[in-house]
């Protein structure tokens, strides 16, 4: 049913042969190797279990829950209000993004729609929350393949981003912004001109990471035919965001599901690549980066006037009703299944967060490759932990 | 020997032990020294700079005293065995890398005089001590009880005997040309040769050996596990290979030896291509006045030589092990056999 | 497809977002889609919910729950696997007992609740229905040609057995997610390879988000909910009577819009 790659068949081979050879010729077993929970390429506390023979690795099991927060169970003795603030912790590096498609789905069942200003001012936000999260990944994945210095470019820039980010919210990492209904403020005063600036930074980032890594032959070598996932085994794993678009899968969103948000009103452009390496994702996201700033730059220049927030009652009650709401998030789809009973709290919330998916395929992709690949593909799948976690 | 190399300095009469621990001593501390410029200079200085950082500011003028901070940190520190090491080679395995990096010392001419031993197989006996780290390093990978460590030593163990070779036949090229081992004899033979009847700078390899010396250099990077070759540390992969167990002092002698070590191969690098202590013969400067310039000379090149290392170091991306040995089975050694040809048919033909 | 015949009436509306946006779905479209699901599984469909515009359920009995996947996946072509969770739709034996204090406050206000101990409610499904405790449920959906976007969640009542069959074999990739169900839920799902804890740890006790689970940490201490309304440490003379009439106008003014 699944697509077998050769390097898998003789990874099978191999081990099938090295458990025939532990009985008869030499006394010799394979390894397994723990890496994690605390180690420099994990991104967090994830723990990846590899039985390796030699280099190779037999199989490989990642081991998730070093930070199980429990969102699900807390937010069902959270007010709405209230669980904007835990949300924001999912996916701490995009925060904002975390935020909106919780209130996106409680606004749709209380039937309230937020003001245009106060959707393209999400829309910017969520952006640049991608924008910020990005850029850590671009450098991020030198550091995974050994090249140190892209990420202090990354940290460095970085900052330019989260600076608009915490002169609009208040909140460098944790905004807790927007607000059923609206946002909590306007923007301040000469916000849009000092963002903009900040965006011709980002450019001349990745221009300097495309420089410097992307058309490094070493970094192709290490990244070209690594981590190869087919486009069927995608769907099945319910991979999404740019490890999708980077095994071919044209889908976005942004582009095809829009609920509540300014995307529709701007000109940009859905980048996919055919390969599924770690090569493609590494240059759907570089590419994505950049379209992000097309979009950050249209949404300055547009920006509508107005309210920033819709009439809502003072006690927040979502009417009984179930609705599931995602978004294109900076590590893809993260959607909330929203149960409401018509009470304060909801009555289930499930989490769908991107990298649970996007990490649930490490087991079949990570049977038959080198040690030093395991790092390769799981920076380039990208995952934060607390997004798996929740 | 029959001339003291303290003669122009000091007109005395020295016993040879005495002259020997003078020299093993002035020895050690111009590698101290040198390591520690480099590192203040390329690990604090031109990387924070590469990397848009100030690096160190606090400690002295821009930081320069950050080194001795660094090294009080590092003797402050708890030694720690782990409780399933091998404690006697656990303990050992640092000496002996730190003892194959002082040992290439001992032959690299600074002057006409100043070399702590003038062997005549100068640079067989440079490739031969060099290797002797590998066996620290095993050491060490093994006795730390750490599957880590020990993926470390045996992929720093394939890794550097896969460039001891190409590094011994890029040397060859020189060795065939000179007609000599000695390191003395080779930088003679830079300071008076000439360029089709030019002897405006001499002769140094580099021109004549080009290839060898991108070899040579290669190789040094790949001996000194430095980026894009430094899986047997790989931080992301391995956490810190095969001293990922050692702390305190026993990591501070890694430490030093790693960049001494980089010294070395950058003095031994600048001896046999970029013509060693010495000035071309023509700009007729005295022998005299080269006992004081020829260490300022090669120290010059040999830190320039370093700072290329470096500056390869914080640019690229690793390798992977695999990708490793194809360059250096399928691409480094059959270039280097093809110029050790090639230089012997022309050294037979002219 | 679906979007032609309805293209005359929502004109407006629809054509001048088409380039951009996927065609606004219509009612007919997600009909088409269950009438789909119905040909594939026949009586199996025990109920269905549409939110026109937006989305579409299906109830499907436990015992095809398996097929189900197969219907989805290749004869509907939804071969995108959102998520795969449980529902638990006992209603909270502990009222609300683990709200903030302060939320207490609202509700009462609200008048979602006496104040005093409320009555367990009556167990109440949400859309598509339902008849047990539990409830599975899975999203999927069918990507990767722009505009032809659309999802479903099924759903399927899981019954006494607490048992039911597993997606692995059609979809990959709800291995992790039926471990993490069934370490919260405890759901066994028959037929997945390995059904270990993925969050807890091996020798944890009791599934965390049923709603009989409770949250001790909340029973030993009530969470103090918003703290910033405890009274400024520093009070004028006329201090506390002007302050509750501060919050008391706040409210008031807010509450007038």
């Amino acid at each position: 049913m699944t697509a077998v790659t050769d390097r898998q068949k003789l990874s099978y081979i191999a081990s099938q042969a090295a458990d025939a050879r532990v009985n008869v010729e030499l006394e010799t077993e394979g390894m397994t190797l723990n890496i994690g929970p605390q180690h420099p390429a994990t991104h967090g506390t994830l723990r990846i279990v590899a039985q390796l023979d030699g280099e190779q690795v037999i199989r490989a099991e990642p081991m998730a829950g070093y930070m199980h927060r429990g969102y699900e169970k807390l937010s069902e003795v959270r007010t709405y209000p209230q669980i904007t603030t835990l949300v924001n912790r999912i996916d701490w590096l995009g925060s904002f993004a975390n935020e909106v498609p919780f209130i996106l789905a409680a606004e749709h069942l209380m039937e309230v729609e937020a003001p245009p200003r106060a959707t393209w001012i999400r829309t910017l936000l969520f952006e640049m929350s991608r924008v910020a999260h990005m850029i850590l990944f671009l450098g991020d994945m030198g550091v995974q393949l050994g090249a140190v210095t892209p990420v202090f470019f990354a940290f460095r820039d970085r900052e330019f981003v989260l600076d608009q980010i915490e002169k609009a919210t208040g909140g460098r990492f944790h905004p807790n912004f927007d607000r059923i209904g609206g946002l909590k403020d306007d923007l301040p005063k000469g916000w849009i001109e000092s963002t903009k600036d900040s965006m011709q930074t980002v450019l001349t980032f990745c221009d300097q990471i495309e420089d410097l890594l992307l058309g490094s032959e070493i970094f192709q070598s290490r990244t070209r035919g690594i981590g190869v996932i087919p486009k069927d085994v995608a769907m099945q794993y319910g991979l999404s965001g740019a490890n999708a678009r980077g095994s071919g899968i044209d889908w976005d969103l942004r582009r095809d599901n829009p609920v509540g948000l300014a995307y529709p009103d701007l000109d940009w452009k859905v980048w996919t690549h055919p390969d599924g390496d770690s090569f493609s994702r590494f240059w759907v996201r570089l590419q994505e980066t950049r379209e992000a700033v097309k979009m950050i730059e249209q949404l300055c220049d547009g920006m509508p006037s107005g309210p920033i927030m819709a009439k809502v009652p003072r006690i927040i009650k979502v009417p009984a009703g179930e609705a599931y709401v995602a978004t294109e998030n900076p590590l893809g789809e993260m959607g909330y299944y929203l149960v409401s009973q018509g009470g304060l709290t909801p009555f289930r919330l499930k989490i769908r967060s991107a990298s649970f998916n996007n990490v649930s395929i490490a087991p079949w992709l990570l049977r038959g490759v080198y040690v030093p690949d395991i790092i390769t593909i799981l920076g380039s799948l990208y995952f934060i932990l607390g997004d798996i976690d929740r | 020997m029959t001339l003291s190399f303290m003669d122009p300095l000091l007109a005395l009469e020295l016993a040879y032990w005495q002259e020997t621990s003078l020299k093993v001593l002035l020895g050690l501390a111009a590698a101290l020294g040198l390591t520690g410029a480099v590192v203040y200079l390329y690990l604090f200085k031109f990387v924070s700079f590469m990397q848009s950082r100030l690096g160190p500011m606090e400690a002295g003028p821009y930081g320069s005293l950050q080194l001795l901070a660094e090294v009080g940190k590092w003797l402050q520190k708890e030694d720690i065995t782990p409780s399933r090491a091998d404690k006697l080679v656990f303990g050992i395995a640092p000496a002996v890398v730190l003892t194959s990096t002082f040992l290439i010392f001992v032959v690299i001419p600074a002057g006409p005089n100043a070399v702590i031993a003038d062997l005549a197989t100068g640079i067989y006996y440079v490739l031969a001590v060099s290797s002797l780290s590998v066996i620290g390093i095993l050491m060490a990978g093994w006795a730390s009880a750490n599957k880590y460590a020990l993926i470390g030593g045996l992929r720093a163990a394939g890794q550097l005997i896969a460039y001891e070779l190409p590094m011994v036949l890029a040397v060859v090229g020189v060795v065939i040309t000179v007609g000599s081992l000695n390191l003395q004899d080779i930088v003679a033979a830079q300071a008076s040769g000439e360029i089709f009847g030019w002897d405006g700078i001499g002769n140094p390899f580099v021109i004549t050996q080009f290839i060898g010396f991108m070899i040579f250099l290669i190789a040094v990077q790949a001996e000194l596990t430095q980026t894009p070759f430094d899986m047997p540390i790989a931080e992301s992969e391995l956490v810190a290979g095969y001293h990922v167990e050692y702390t305190g002092i026993r990591f501070l002698v890694y430490f030093i030896s790693e960049f001494a070590t980089a010294v070395a191969f950058a003095a031994v690098a600048s001896t046999l291509f970029l013509g060693g202590w010495a000035v071309p013969e023509s700009w007729g400067i005295s022998r005299d006045a080269m006992h004081w310039v020829g260490p300022v000379v090669i120290s010059t090149k040999a830190v320039i030589l370093v700072g290329v290392v470096f500056w390869v170091r914080f640019t690229f991306p690793r390798f992977r092990e695999d990708q490793l040995q194809k360059l250096a089975w399928k691409g480094l050694i059959p270039l280097a056999l093809a110029n050790i040809a090639v230089t012997a048919a022309l050294k037979v033909a002219f | 497809m679906a979007d032609d015949s309805t293209a005359t009436t929502d004109a407006p509306g629809d054509g001048s977002s088409e380039e951009i946006v996927p065609a606004e779905p219509t009612d007919e479209r997600r009909e088409a889609i269950l009438a789909d699901l119905r040909a594939g599984l026949g009586d199996a469909v025990l109920d269905t919910h549409i939110d026109p515009g937006r989305d579409v359920w299906a109830r499907v009995s436990a015992e095809s729950w398996a097929e189900t996947a197969e219907v989805v996946r290749h004869r509907m072509g939804a071969k995108y696997f959102g998520f795969l969770s449980v529902i638990d739709w006992l209603p909270s034996p502990y009222g609300r007992s683990m709200d903030a204090s302060v939320d207490t406050v609202l509700a009462v206000e609200s008048g979602d609740s006496s104040g005093e101990d409320d009555e367990p409610e009556e167990m109440q499904h949400g859309v598509a229905g339902g008849e047990s405790r539990f409830q599975v449920f899975a999203r999927v959906a069918s990507i990767g040609v722009p505009g032809e976007h659309w999802g479903i969640t099924v759903k399927a009542d899981v019954g006494e057995s607490l048992s039911i069959a597993t997606w692995t074999n059609t979809f990959a990739g709800a291995d992790w997610h039926e471990r993490e169900a069934w370490e919260m839920y405890g759901i066994e799902f028959v037929g997945h390879p390995g059904l270990r804890h993925i969050y807890l740890p091996g020798d944890f006790e009791g599934n965390p988000l049923r709603k009989d689970f409770p949250l001790i940490a909340r029973m030993v201490k009530p969470w103090p909910g918003i703290v910033d309304v405890e009274a400024l440490p520093e009070v004028p003379e006329d201090g506390p009577a002007g302050e509750a009439d501060a919050t008391a106008g706040d409210a008031s003014s807010e509450d007038s819009p």
